[in-house]
């Protein structure tokens, strides 16, 4: 498959053949001009309000960062989004791996549907799936409810504004970016590989832990990468079903811009939160190709 | 080699309770059957391989070779029939427990793994020390003299070298049954030759009892013991190279080994043997081609004879009148020279095309194209089979 393709459209053969640039790559003007204008300008202009805006005059550029950094607040809110982050993103595999699993050795049909079920939440707003959970979490809601009614409970149990409730409403939209890397990959594992296994003397879970984990572990590096990195940049979610212990930096963010209407610290907060994800890419970049876990749905 | 003809044996039955007799049957398979939602993949199979024979599955796709292959590595449950694998019942044993080495069409090497980790794989299943696992991995290298490669991953070995490994990776544990399943289909034509003979003086060599399943009929003789040849789900026939090339038991073995002149008629029985008749041609079938094959009288029927005895003589040669010998008055259509042989293709005046094959050199007259000729062969040199379609 992939040395089919065609090796020599990169190369200097191209020259040859036509213009460098192909008539139908104008059309990615108008994208990029978007991109552009929307997404890169307004991340020039918040890096440098980082270092231009301040609340009182200072002569430091960097008299924001060192702000950020002398509050403790800061600082463990830092820990905490990457704490939750964390959380979130084993809860994801501990779910998304055996899910993929199954939608991987069950019958095509079943297989879509499962697909369906996982996919479900892409096709909700994140903001009413979260009321959702409240509607169901709350001291008041569904469940409580229930248990209180039913006497099993004399009073509320703590669901919302507790981790919990924030690790059930991110994994569940987190969910599909776990399980789709690591069923695109699986798909692509011969099953004779799994039968060689059997055949040379392995039982069923020898052959699952040597052969099928090992040749599947590119879909759970992608999977577990692209939430983490989704997860550092949560926002609702944690604010409507976390307590303030889980408050992570986009809440921050949001109330220093919204709030305090001071765009210095809030800037300064989104260009660290960048940087750190950035970084997180840098290091996962040395383990896994990066385009396995963005485009791990196209063929290879 | 000796042959087992046919299909199960006596020894069968007995063998269970002496697991230390050493003619005890490597493999026996009994009524096997496997039918999927829609189809009949296998259909009464009984096959009987001795230790250390190699015998062949060959067939066309879709006979159901591979599928019985499958089954007697345990990845397809049989619907019907038994499996015993020296001696022992395998209904209920699953395929990691059954001890038998399976060389996959497409290798099936574990890309992850490097080729020696993937020939120490059935080892360290097998729960062997550190010592023995580089001890034997190193040998089986040797075996199939891919020694300093070992340290390469699968991707990075030509196909054949994956083969080899696959090998390797087979017999290192000595299994006591070793499957392949076409394992030089996606080889070059030279490079199969040459390892046909490879593999197959690796297994002799190994003592192994080899089970192995091809389309390629010349591959089945070049290997085989014996074979087994397949039609829908069957075996039609069972036997040595030569007793299927000289004596096909059906059209369909026949026409699926080597090449073969097919003349059709109605068979009429007499007294000693019979004759194969169609319009005004009849020829001679001897009394034991007529036994075998035990065709009632008047069914439709056909002589087999292979190229190479037939015999074109002039239309007045005193052979055409000899005891023991069919004639048929023919015309040359073709004359080929092929360097080692010339072939004719010449036309029955019924309009039946035949075949002949005659070394070059033997001093023989050569026959142009458009000459009238004797077309003779020996009686006992024909085998009288049904016809089905007739």
């Amino acid at each position: 498959m992939r040395q089919l393709r065609p090796v020599n459209a990169r190369s200097g053969r191209r020259s040859r053949e036509g213009p460098i640039v192909n008539r139908w790559a104008l059309l990615a003007i108008l994208p990029i001009a978007f991109l552009g204008a929307f997404f890169l300008v307004p991340l020039v202009v918040v890096s440098l309000r980082s270092v231009t805006d301040f609340a009182k005059p200072t002569g430091d550029a960097f008299a924001n960062y060192g702000r950020f950094f002398a509050s403790a607040a800061n600082l463990r809110v830092l820990g905490n989004t990457f704490w939750v982050a964390t959380l979130s993103t084993v809860v994801c595999l501990a779910l998304g791996y055996p899910y993929a699993y199954l939608m991987n050795i069950v019958r095509p049909r079943v297989a879509g549907l499962l697909l369906i079920a996982v996919l479900l939440p892409f096709w909700s707003s994140l903001l009413v799936r979260t009321y959702a959970w409240q509607v169901i979490l709350r001291d008041t809601g569904i469940i409580n409810t229930f248990l209180l009614d039913s006497k099993v409970v004399d009073e509320p149990i703590p669901l919302i504004r507790t981790t919990l409730g924030v690790m059930l409403g991110m994994s569940q939209i987190l969910l599909p970016f776990m399980v789709l890397p690591i069923y695109a990959v699986m798909r692509r594992i011969d099953p004779e590989y799994t039968k060689a296994a059997a055949n040379l003397g392995a039982p069923p879970f020898a052959a699952f832990r040597r052969v099928f984990l090992p040749l599947s572990l590119p879909g759970v590096l992608a999977g577990t990468l692209l939430v983490f990195v989704l997860a550092l940049g949560f926002y609702i979610t944690p604010a409507l079903l976390g307590s303030p212990k889980d408050t992570m930096i986009s809440q921050f963010i949001a109330s220093a811009v919204q709030q305090r209407l001071d765009w210095g610290i809030g800037s300064t907060m989104a260009v660290i939160l960048m940087g750190l994800t950035f970084a997180v890419l840098v290091i996962a970049s040395r383990f896994i190709r990066l385009r396995d876990a963005f485009g791990s749905l196209e063929e290879s | 080699m000796s042959a087992l003809r046919g299909s199960t044996g006596a020894a069968g039955g007995a063998t269970t309770d002496r697991p230390d007799q050493p003619d005890r049957p490597a493999l026996v398979l009994r009524g096997l059957a496997k039918s999927f939602v829609d189809v009949q993949a296998v259909d009464g199979v009984d096959l009987e391989v001795r230790q250390g024979e190699f015998v062949t599955l060959l067939g066309p796709s879709g006979s159901g070779k591979t599928t019985t292959l499958r089954m007697i590595a345990g990845f397809t449950r049989q619907s019907a029939g038994t499996i015993e694998i020296d001696g022992v019942d395998m209904t209920h044993v699953p395929p990691h427990r059954r001890d038998v080495g399976m060389i996959f069409q497409n290798y099936a090497l574990f890309p992850h793994l490097t080729a020696a980790q993937n020939i120490a794989f059935p080892l360290e299943m097998r729960r062997a020390t550190r010592s023995e696992i580089k001890r034997r991995v190193a040998e089986a290298l040797a075996l199939v003299k891919l020694e300093g490669l070992g340290s390469r991953y699968p991707r990075q070995l030509s196909g054949g070298q994956q083969q080899r490994i696959a090998f390797a990776r087979a017999v290192v544990f000595h299994p006591r049954l070793l499957l392949m399943d076409e394992p030089l289909g996606a080889l070059d034509k030279k490079l199969r030759e040459a390892l046909q003979l490879e593999v197959m003086h690796i297994s002799r060599q190994l003592g192994a009892t080899v089970i192995y399943v091809t389309h390629d009929q010349e591959e089945a003789l070049v290997m085989s013991d014996r074979i087994a040849i397949f039609s829908r789900g069957r075996i039609e026939q069972l036997g040595r190279g030569e007793d299927l090339y000289d004596r096909p038991v059906s059209l369909f073995v026949a026409d699926f080994i080597g090449e073969s002149n097919i003349l059709r008629g109605r068979f009429e029985r007499d007294g000693e043997g019979g004759w194969l008749a169609r319009g005004n041609l009849r020829w001679r079938v001897a009394a034991a081609q007529e036994d075998r094959a035990a065709l009632s009288d008047g069914s439709a029927a056909a002589i087999v004879v292979r190229p190479e005895r037939l015999r074109i003589v002039g239309l007045n040669d005193p052979a055409v009148a000899a005891p023991g010998v069919n004639a048929v008055e023919a015309s040359v259509r073709d004359a080929l020279y092929l360097g080692s042989i010339r072939k004719y293709e010449l036309m029955l005046p019924d309009g039946q095309a035949a075949t002949v094959r005659r070394q070059v050199g033997g001093g023989e007259r050569e026959w142009q194209s458009g000459d009238r000729v004797g077309l003779i062969w020996a009686v006992n040199d024909a085998v009288l089979v049904a016809d089905p379609n007739g």
